[in-house]
């Protein structure tokens, strides 16, 4: 299965960008699901250390406010997606230095309350976040390009997809290195990797760093794309929405979160489209289903479609 | 230059009233195979431990090849040259068992190189190496939590080999094997420590074990060591048959 993955990866975009040009209104949807997406690897890296963040919206909040306030002064795409994964990491070190000492739940509710603060933050300085009504962000130059609407928008997508390929790949090697391996350790036998000299602590703290940064890109993405942010970004249903969606991709592969993000949005869309008022029912019933029936979620049924052909 | 690996002196440890370890000297001399003996609740993991740095004595010292390691972390403790293997052995049960010990190997480098696979050629080798002389090879790709006691024992200790320690201290390495695979695990066992130069210490119930592999006994009882010496010389002393032994075969 992991041989065939990047080819999947391949199959997986063609079907984006095909769906792009064929329904325009449709590349918002998907450039948020590849932003998203990229968030949830970093679900995932903290899955694979048998931990979860129900607070990692923060970081996806933190990158999208770092392209509003700093698009004025910086105002290129390149320079704030660079921006918002550095400044993402570097408080992802701060707090990641806190609450890597705790573990399953005392972890993921830490994590919760950090994004609660920050959220208040946001409401609360209203001075300079203009509160709930949020920051709209301005189409911005891209390389030094000055574009129109449409274009930006293709730019926006095409960025996202060259980044989700390029960050899958790179998180794709490390999860096999061994300090990927030894973040799995974590999850299984933390005592015995100190045994072997190695600091448990430091490999999930590295692992959190790159999933804020991570975070912090898919963040600049969507402020990019909805060019409006508001302190929803950091709610705590925002943090549940990217669990939901290492969920329902599955955490067996990188290309799980994407086609996770993927479903969910469209999901989303349609079931909002068409039934207005129960399109949270539907996206609970999707998840309920998911875990029923299929509990490594879209990647673990496609590996095992994969392996029932391949036998 | 002194003989002497380990040296603990004066060790004491108490839980609550219970007295894990009240007063042990010991020396564990370079290139022996020295093993502790005594009913349950002796103190002898607890030896181990306070060895390992995973517990930390209330009083007394341990020095290693003649500096202090009383206190230091199971980390610092490793990177001097001591490893240890559990009596529930603690395997990364999602791995393979492949994957296990190429991790241990990959450790002694500090395991922070994030692009490159853990299976690549260098640490493949080794870990493939490592399972051929625990006779584990047919299993490699097995993953852990699939083996039975034996081979979980074998292969959690080819682990603690993996790291390359000049004292491997091995808590009830036996336990848990078939009795008809006990002497062939201990033979293969002792193979590829002395090929490696491993001192080592282990705890063990079984006096045939004990009496075929160990170059020295020490019977402990009540946090302290109520005998030392050649196995011959402990195992026919009649305290130590009516205390301990006896004690032993109803274990």
């Amino acid at each position: 299965m992991r041989k065939i993955e990047p080819f999947l990866a391949l199959l997986l975009a063609a079907a984006m960008i095909t769906a792009a040009v064929t329904a325009p209104w449709l590349r918002f949807v998907l450039t948020i699901a590849l932003a998203k997406g990229i968030a949830v690897i970093g679900i995932l890296l903290l899955l694979r250390a048998g931990q979860v963040s129900f607070g990692h919206a923060l970081y996806i909040a933190f990158g999208a406010y770092t392209v509003a306030f700093l698009a004025p002064r910086y105002g290129d795409a390149v320079v704030l997606l660079l921006l918002a994964a550095v400044g993402a990491g570097l408080l992802g070190l701060v707090i990641g230095l806190f609450v890597t000492r705790y573990r399953q739940i005392f972890f993921g509710m830490l994590n919760l309350a950090m994004s609660m603060v920050f959220y208040s933050l946001l409401e609360k300085l209203y001075h300079y976040t203009k509160g709930s009504d949020g920051i709209r962000v301005e189409i911005m130059p891209i390389a030094g390009q000055t574009l129109d609407r449409v274009a930006y928008e293709w730019w926006i997508f095409g960025i996202a997809m060259g980044l989700a390929f390029v960050l899958g790949f790179l998180i794709r090697l490390y999860l096999s290195s061994p300090m990927g391996e030894a973040l799995a350790g974590i999850k299984t036998r933390e005592t015995r990797l100190e045994f072997m000299g190695v600091p448990a602590r430091g490999v999930l703290l590295a692992a959190y760093v790159m999933s804020a940064m991570l975070g912090g890109i898919g963040g600049a993405i969507i402020a990019m794309t909805s060019r409006h942010v508001t302190p929803l970004l950091s709610y705590w249903t925002s943090s549940g929405e990217l669990v939901f969606i290492a969920i329902l991709g599955g955490a067996g592969g990188v290309l799980g979160p994407f086609l996770g993000a993927a479903a969910y949005e469209l999901v989303r869309i349609y079931a909002a489209a068409s039934f207005a008022d129960a399109w949270q029912m539907i996206l609970g019933a999707v998840l309920l289903l998911v875990i029923l029936f299929a509990p490594g979620g879209l990647w673990g049924m496609a590996a095992r479609v994969m392996k029932g052909r391949a036998q | 230059m002194s003989d002497v690996l380990l040296q603990a002196t004066g060790l004491r440890l108490a839980f609550g009233g219970v007295k894990a370890a009240d007063g042990i000297d010991l020396g564990v001399m370079k290139g022996e195979f020295l093993a502790i003996i005594g009913p349950n609740g002796a103190g002898k993991t607890t030896f181990i431990n306070m060895s390992t740095g995973y517990l930390r004595p209330n009083a007394g010292e341990i020095t290693y090849e003649g500096s202090r390691i009383t206190g230091l972390s199971p980390r610092a403790i490793v990177k001097r040259g001591i490893a240890r293997s559990f009596q529930l052995p603690q395997l990364f049960a999602e791995h393979t068992v492949e994957q296990n010990i190429a991790l241990a190997v990959a450790s002694r480098d500090g395991i922070w190189s994030p692009l490159t696979p853990l299976l690549r050629p260098g640490y493949r080798d080794e870990a493939r190496d490592l399972l051929d002389r625990f006779g584990l090879s047919a299993i490699a790709h097995a993953r852990a939590d699939a083996l039975n006691e034996g081979a979980r024992k074998l292969a959690d200790i080819a682990m603690a080999v993996a790291l390359k320690p000049r004292l491997l201290l091995m808590d009830e390495p036996t336990s848990g094997v078939a009795a008809s695979e006990k002497m062939g695990v201990v033979e293969t066992l002792a193979r590829v420590l002395r090929d490696a130069q491993v001192t080592a210490v282990f705890v063990e119930h079984d006096m045939d074990v004990v009496e075929r592999f160990a170059d020295r006994v020490a019977v402990w009882s009540q946090g302290r060591i109520a005998a030392l010496g050649p196995p011959q010389q402990v195992l026919s002393d009649p305290a130590v048959q009516r205390d301990v032994i006896g004690i032993e075969r109803h274990a």
